[in-house]
């Protein structure tokens, strides 16, 4: 019961930040350089076109009429059309993000496989080579733009050794077959489907967007998990489990690494931004068909609808994404939900 | 006559730092028997809990034991070895009991976790297990308390769950390390009076580990005094403070502030520890001591028999 | 006598420690002061005009005359990466700058005024951060103008709430402190208060910060132009460099994205690195 308070409360502050977005993307909407209404009516308009399109778009009314008109929409799901594709720009954008979201979950899933494990044995090991390449690693990463990261891997792995596919998109459009959309997630799309080819395919091209993506998200995670395992090792409570004669596993695991979880899961928050964020500088270099690259075109083209439509649903996910890791630190730490 | 327990002989124990050596502890000695409250006193800094971890194994890396032995039941204790023994032969209870105990955990799954290691009991009968060892200490309402985090709990109520863990395997030997230090004096005399109880009904022995010389004389059978990592007196406590021989005890017990005394007449130790790293005099008093002769400063120094439960390391005795 | 010999040969052992596990900061330093130095006197050393095309010269590998190769224009990417320094860096500077002050303003205020103020600012702080920042930095791009000076007006806004509520929980702290306390028993006014008795006390740590940032504003930065917006060809910008540079990968004409890409690297691990090694100087606390 107390939990499940707990967790309403914590559902509940995710609002007003929802409504903080809600409104920066208006604003920014309203910040188009110009009068929208001379652009949506294209440049061969005349006077009494610009002010029907005016009307249309509602930009005849005062400011606050056309928040509340915005809200309207924003419910109904209308993010307005896309001027470049023709569509809705919600559709465009629901169409691409499972291909983003699959990218960032594996470079996700990547950082934290790799990163976790290695600040833990830099931890234990404090000194050793584990330890110095953890450093290195840590303060190289993060000085390596993600975008770079993408180019040198497809020079190595493409270019030169050619072990690794073709760098665009997520699959061969020639030699694979593209499964029935069920789930829009082709990796599972195409094991529901049996096609055990495409899904290596598929499987292949991802392995290099991710490693570029994860390694930026790797620096944070391994450097927090390091200092963070070093301060709960050298805990009082880790040296009553010594004193008890607990095992060195359980020690570890269960005394040292579990408390060390609390901060571990804490930077997933800015992980995540690092993340989204990186996103759209992978997709780019790797004709992914996600949202990212969806945006980046849309900027080019002044497609205005389809860029705010992008920076919301990125920004939704985000908060939605940090409301778990608020959700998971409150089942791990019994402190936070008696808080009151 | 009782059971000899635990043995250490001229222990002597150095730590490697980057600023020299340091000569924390040097030719250490003393017993403690069954059933038997050994207090052992200094000021901080004095090598007291260096003593305490090198017995539990629980030393940092930077000690090297350069000489001297710890025996358990007769048998010399290796490191190696001392996992085992850990926690079900000998037990160990730390200051600061909020921050000793594993503040994500429930308590009464912390207690599990020491059964687990060293019994064979499992599921309902290892929680049965951890719930009696709650009981034990007479934590009132042990059922619910095995639900508890730590947070929960007041500082004197974390003690008893540290010493219903660290008494869970019903270990030979428990040394309490400033068990009472930041608890309010209510709860140290509830705390030490459990202590003395449970020592008093099982025939284990302890050591208590405090800088407060009125709680050992209070508790303890025997106390042992240290400064500078020496032993300068080992004495019956029914001997303190009337009997006492070497010039730092006396004083230490001049220094005890008593219910008549006010703060002007508190009655301080001049000059402070030596600097235990480089060259050191054999009696590492000797800048503090008031009696200090020529010939303290040349040659071994030597104990001094009072009787036979009572030896002082000092040339001249009172 | 013996004890001041000790005291002194303790100093040299700490020196000598210092100095031993700092060499890597002193060195990128160093660096840092060169890269500062290029920004400045770069267009004066570099040996060729970084915009001028020449047809018979395009994608030269490196070599004695071009020792970073040519691009698809036939420009030289040495000249390029040295004129690049200036804007990467200004941009990276001036944006760092700009959140720098503004977030101390707004932070101090918020510490200091406590209740609604605090309330108000803290939630737009918050409502910046409910953004994945990159993203954020594209939409405002986007929505301000296309070009140099709004890639720097995002990188600053993005920037603003870690500067703001540093600063903010600073002044929280020290305007608690009993001098400060004592201050104002002493009729000082609120804006005398923060101005000398409370900034003074927190701009050290405010500067580790910035320093910290540098390299962050850097990447941001590069990452915007590198998918196109802000920096416009011919103009040499490090991100649009290796943007360029990119499609060559396919034939094997490394060199056009790889020496751009370095600089940004190193000038990224150089400004990160000082940032530690003066977090480590004035705030050894909050090393992690």
């Amino acid at each position: 019961m107390n939990t499940l308070i707990t967790i309403l409360r914590r559902v509940l502050v995710a609002v007003p930040t929802i409504i903080g977005v809600v409104i920066v993307t208006f604003i920014l909407q309203r910040a188009l350089p110009g009068d929208p209404a001379v652009f949506y009516a294209g440049p061969s308009a005349n006077p009494e076109v610009v002010a029907r399109v005016r009307e249309q778009l509602g930009l005849d009314q005062p400011v606050f009429m056309q928040f509340l008109d915005f809200i309207r929409r924003l419910t109904h799901g209308d993010l307005g059309l896309s001027i470049s594709s023709g569509h809705p720009v919600l559709d465009d954008l629901l169409s691409r993000a499972p291909a983003s979201i699959e990218l960032t979950l594996a470079a996700l899933l990547f950082a934290i496989v790799v990163g976790l494990p290695l600040g833990m044995l830099a931890a234990l090991k404090p000194g050793t080579l584990v330890d110095h390449a953890c450093r290195v690693i840590v303060t190289v990463g993060a000085a390596f733009p993600t975008f770079f990261v993408a180019l040198i891997l497809i020079f190595v792995f493409y270019y030169q050794l050619g072990i690794a596919p073709e760098p665009l998109g997520q699959l061969n459009e020639i030699y694979d077959t593209i499964p029935t959309t069920v789930t829009g997630f082709l990796l599972i799309d195409t094991l529901l489907a049996g096609d055990t080819a495409t899904f290596q395919s598929v499987a292949m091209k991802l392995v290099l967007p991710m490693i570029s993506l994860g390694l930026f998200a790797l620096a944070p995670i391994a450097r927090i998990t390091r200092a963070a395992m070093l301060e709960t090792l050298s805990s009082d409570y880790c040296r009553t489990a010594r004193a008890m004669g607990l095992s060195y596993s359980r020690m570890v695991f269960s005394y040292a690494l579990r408390n060390a979880m609390l901060p571990i899961i804490s930077i997933l928050g800015m992980v995540f931004s690092f993340l989204l964020g990186g996103s759209v500088l992978v997709e780019q270099v790797f004709a992914w068909p996600g949202i990212g690259a969806y945006a980046v075109s849309a900027v080019m083209a002044s497609d205005y609808a389809a860029v705010q439509g992008f920076v919301l649903l990125m920004a939704v996910l985000y908060v939605l994404l940090n409301l778990v890791v608020d959700l998971v630190i409150t089942a791990i730490d019994p402190r936070v939900r008696y808080e009151h | 006559m009782t059971k000899q327990l635990l043995s250490v002989q001229d222990l002597s124990i150095d730590f490697l730092t980057r600023r020299g050596r340091v000569q924390a502890l040097e030719d250490v000695s003393f017993t403690v028997s069954e059933g038997e409250i050994l207090g052992i006193v200094g000021e901080s800094g004095s090598g007291k809990s260096v003593l305490s971890y090198s017995i539990m194994g629980l030393s940092d890396k930077a000690a090297n034991i350069r000489s001297g032995s710890i025996d358990f039941r007769g048998v010399p204790l290796k490191p190696e070895k001392m996992a085992d023994l850990r926690g079900r032969e000998i037990s160990m209870v730390f200051q600061s009991p909020r921050t000793a105990l594993n503040p994500i955990r429930k308590v009464g799954h912390q207690i599990e976790d020491v059964l687990r290691r060293h019994t064979p009991l499992r599921g309902k009968v290892l929680k049965s297990a951890a719930i009696e060892a709650l009981a034990r200490v007479r934590i009132p309402d042990p059922e619910r308390r095995y639900e508890a985090y730590p947070f929960e709990m007041s500082g004197g109520m974390c003690q008893r769950v540290m010493i219903a863990m660290a008494l869970a395997c019903k270990p030979a030997l428990l040394i309490c390390d400033e068990p009472t230090t930041g608890l309010d004096v209510t709860t140290q005399a509830v705390i030490m009076d459990l202590v003395r109880d449970l020592v008093a009904e099982t025939k284990m022995a302890a050591i208590l580990i405090t800088h407060d010389l009125a709680l050992a004389g209070e508790y303890c059978d025997r106390i042992a005094v240290m400064h500078a990592g020496h032993i300068v007196e080992v004495a019956q406590s029914r001997s303190f403070p009337n009997e006492l021989k070497h010039p730092y005890t006396e004083r230490l017990f001049a220094a005890l502030p008593s219910a008549a005394a006010n703060l002007s007449e508190l009655a301080i130790i001049p000059g402070s520890l030596p600097d235990l790293r480089g060259a050191l005099p054999p009696c590492r008093y000797i800048a503090r001591c008031e009696r200090a002769k020529e010939d303290c400063s040349l040659g071994p120094l030597p104990w001094t028999k009072i009787d036979s439960d009572h030896l002082v390391r000092c040339r001249y005795p009172k | 006598m013996s004890t001041k010999k000790t005291a002194f040969s303790e100093f040299m052992s700490d020196a000598r420690y210092i100095a031993s596990t700092n060499k890597l900061t002193f060195g990128a330093a160093l660096i840092l002061l060169a890269l500062v130095v290029l920004a400045v006197i770069g267009p004066a050393i570099a040996p060729y005009d970084p915009i001028a095309t020449d047809a018979a010269k395009t994608l030269l590998k490196p070599s004695w005359a071009h020792p970073f190769g040519t691009d698809a224009l036939g420009r030289d990417i040495l000249s390029r990466v040295i004129y690049a320094t200036r804007l990467d860096l200004g941009i990276a500077v001036g944006a760092v700058a700009v959140s720098f002050f503004i977030g101390l303003a707004l932070g101090s205020i918020a510490g200091y005024a406590g209740g609604w103020t605090d309330t108000i600012i803290g939630r737009l702080m918050d409502t910046i951060m409910a953004f994945p920042l990159f993203v954020l930095a594209m939409g405002i791009v986007a929505a301000l103008g296309n070009n140099v000076f709004n890639i720097m007006v995002a990188t600053a806004i993005i920037n603003l709430p870690f500067y703001t509520r540093f600063a903010r929980a600073e002044v929280n702290v020290i305007s608690k402190l009993t001098y400060v306390e004592a201050a104002r028993m002493g009729g000082n006014g609120s804006v005398r208060i923060l101005a000398t008795h409370i900034t003074p006390n927190i701009l050290p740590k405010m500067v580790v910060q910035a320093s910290l940032n540098l390299g962050w504003a850097i990447l941001n930065a590069a990452g915007l132009s590198f998918i196109g917006l802000g920096v416009r060809p011919p103009t040499p910008e490090w991100g649009i460099m290796v943007s360029e540079g990119a499609p060559y990968i396919f034939s094997g004409e490394w060199w056009t994205f790889v020496f751009p890409g370095l600089a940004l690297v190193i000038a990224v691990f150089c400004f990160n690195l000082v940032g530690d090694g003066l977090r480590d100087l004035i705030d050894p606390r909050a090393r992690t």
